[in-house]
């Protein structure tokens, strides 16, 4: 399948929809090329402002400039606005329910090398646990543009996370993304596997590996991990009883915790797959991936290791 | 009106004023007084002497706009918005108790009048800066005006705003120190010095001037000079006394957060009688 960049796809997705809409702002801490907001700057160099490497500062500028009926869109890595700015973004943003956007790139564990200092596998989940807060995990191009579209019919903070790596298409024209709603990939009786951003292409490789074995495994891509699609996930625990969630984030808090927080008491078993409450070795993003167990084999071992037919 | 009315109004204005916010603080039965007492002349002139702002039409999206960064300080700020009419005095006394609009830190979204929550020390700097900044994007000529605490200005956040207002030349924005020189712990020069604070502030790009934050008579003017010099960000310095109008409470670092109770609270009713 191919393989699209969600980084460049947003940056140029976004320049495209603040030629339409003169109210979008685009602010930038010093990454305008590992962001791709470089795309906005030339296209509205007018209504781009570079903050410099001064997160809290950028997000609290935000917060005025959506005072004054801008609608700000602040990039930085996923690291640096859910932790180093954090504050702001609860307080500044959040609190007074401002309508600022935040288009969060290199999540996860996709800058590799760089080291823990650039991950962001706790971001989903201090991001979910602040009132107000949209978070959308996008995980493949056309899911990114829907995404945005989305954010911008919100009167209200979205944290919009975006992986560093390249994601492959996966959503048909069939399929659409609706905030608080879970997209159905794939339909199966024998489980579900819910996926959050670029993980949905392992979950997809996953259930075409078990089909071969004559297993039915239901594919949900949860890019909306709030408001999370609880309709979804009771029935989806209703039909198929065995839940595996996978994200490139903690296994604590994250879209895991998430479906948890509803199926529990509902008598379902869900697997979490994700990061094991630690910090990751050095390597590449593949290589991390892999150790981390976020691979197509390694989660259909986990699955053939739990499914009883 | 003359000048001389004109001024002799406002003291008025602030007595009455520090006679509401005593009130507002004895019903509480907590708060801050201390940087409220300090900081109320300046927020009286700015509000009867300076702002254009209309309770009438309180979203008016040319009104100047008022940050209040040190939101401990919000009874000063309710206060002067009752006297505004943005609230009823029902609504002043009832600061800080169950199921008030008024929290110890002011909530936009419940006040009228409050132009951003704050109370999170270090935030409204930046917050005022978005302001200007869309100030100049979409050539509107109001202006911004940020109250910020002295011990507030030791956040690292404010020195990244500082840097990125006179980067980008906002001279439509009036940063505001309530210099009383006490923070909780202490001194502000023992807890962690400022000193020397006017040079810090032109070295990081702004125009500076210092001033009594309690001669009603000058700050109308100076709190009137957007901006001190084209191209720059204005920054005043008003030196303040803590807990400014109630004796025992002036210059005492353990009034800057203290139930206003007892014998206290006769004197300071007594000594703000408007």
């Amino acid at each position: 399948m191919p393989k699209q960049c969600l980084r460049i796809v947003a940056g140029k997705y976004l320049a495209e929809l603040a030629g339409q809409n003169k109210q979008i702002v685009a602010l930038e801490a010093d990454l305008k090329e590992s962001t791709q907001s470089v795309n906005f700057e030339r296209n509205h160099p007018d209504r781009y402002i570079e903050c410099g490497i001064a997160e809290q500062n950028m997000v609290g500028v935000a917060a005025g400039l959506a005072l004054a009926g801008k609608i700000p869109v602040v990039h930085s890595f996923a690291c640096f606005i859910s932790m180093r700015a954090c504050e702001q973004v609860r307080t500044t943003v959040c609190y007074p329910n401002l309508n600022v956007k935040f288009l969060v790139t290199h999540a996860g564990i996709s800058t590799g090398t760089a080291g823990t200092t650039h991950h962001a596998i706790e971001d989903i989940a201090i991001m979910r646990a602040i009132p107000n807060m949209t978070v959308i995990a996008p995980g493949d191009a056309k899911e990114v543009c829907q995404a945005l579209d989305a954010a911008m019919n919100i009167d209200g903070p979205v944290y919009i996370r975006l992986g560093a790596g390249e994601a492959e298409d996966i959503y048909t024209d069939k399929n659409k993304f609706k905030v608080g709603y879970a997209t159905q990939i794939l339909d199966g009786t024998d489980l579900t596997i819910i996926t959050t951003g670029m993980m949905m292409a392992e979950g997809f490789k996953v259930s075409k590996m078990l089909a071969h074995e004559g297993i039915k495994a239901g594919l949900l891509q949860m890019a909306s991990i709030k408001p999370i699609d609880e309709t979804a996930i009771i029935k989806a625990v209703k039909k198929t009883k065995l839940i595996i969630t996978v994200e490139e984030h903690s296994a604590l808090g994250g879209l895991g915790g998430a479906v948890c927080e509803i199926a529990a008491g509902l008598g379902a078993k869900v697997i979490r797959i994700g990061i094991n409450d630690h910090f990751c070795d050095i390597g590449s993003a593949a290589c991390l991936l892999e150790k981390e167990g976020l691979t197509a084999e390694n989660i259909f071992k986990i699955i053939k290791r739990n499914y009883r037919a | 009106m003359k000048s001389s009315k004109k001024i002799k109004d406002l003291k008025k204005t602030a007595q009455r004023a520090r006679c509401l916010m005593t009130e507002a603080l004895i019903c509480a039965g907590c708060g801050h007084p201390g940087g409220a007492f300090s900081s109320i002349d300046v927020m009286v002139v700015l509000y009867f002497a300076v702002m254009k702002i209309d309770s009438e039409n309180p979203k008016d999206e040319n009104r100047d706009r008022f940050i209040l960064s040190k939101g401990h300080s919000s009874v000063a700020l309710y206060t002067v918005l009752y006297l505004k009419g943005f609230i009823d005095k029902e609504t002043l006394l009832s600061f800080r108790q169950d199921n008030s609009c008024l929290s110890g830190h002011p909530d936009m979204t419940k006040v009228p009048g409050v132009e951003m929550s704050t109370g999170s020390l270090g935030h409204g700097l930046s917050v005022g800066i978005g302001l200007a900044y869309a100030a100049k994007m979409d050539k509107k000529n109001y202006r911004t005006f940020v109250l910020m605490g002295d011990g507030e200005t030791q956040e690292g956040s404010v020195w990244e705003a500082a840097m990125f207002a006179s980067h980008y030349k906002l001279d439509n924005l009036m940063a505001i120190i309530d210099r009383n020189k006490i923070q909780i712990d202490g001194f502000t020069e023992d807890v962690m010095s400022l000193e020397p604070y006017v040079s810090k502030w032109r070295s990081f790009g702004w125009e500076v001037k210092e001033i009594s934050g309690h001669d009603v008579e000058k700050l109308i003017p100076v709190l009137n000079s957007i901006p001190l010099r084209k191209n720059k960000p204005t920054l005043i310095i008003a030196h303040t006394v803590k807990g400014k109008g109630i004796s025992f409470m002036e210059n005492k670092v353990e009034w800057h957060g203290k139930a206003l109770e007892g014998k206290n609270a006769e004197i300071a009713r007594n000594e703000t009688k408007a």
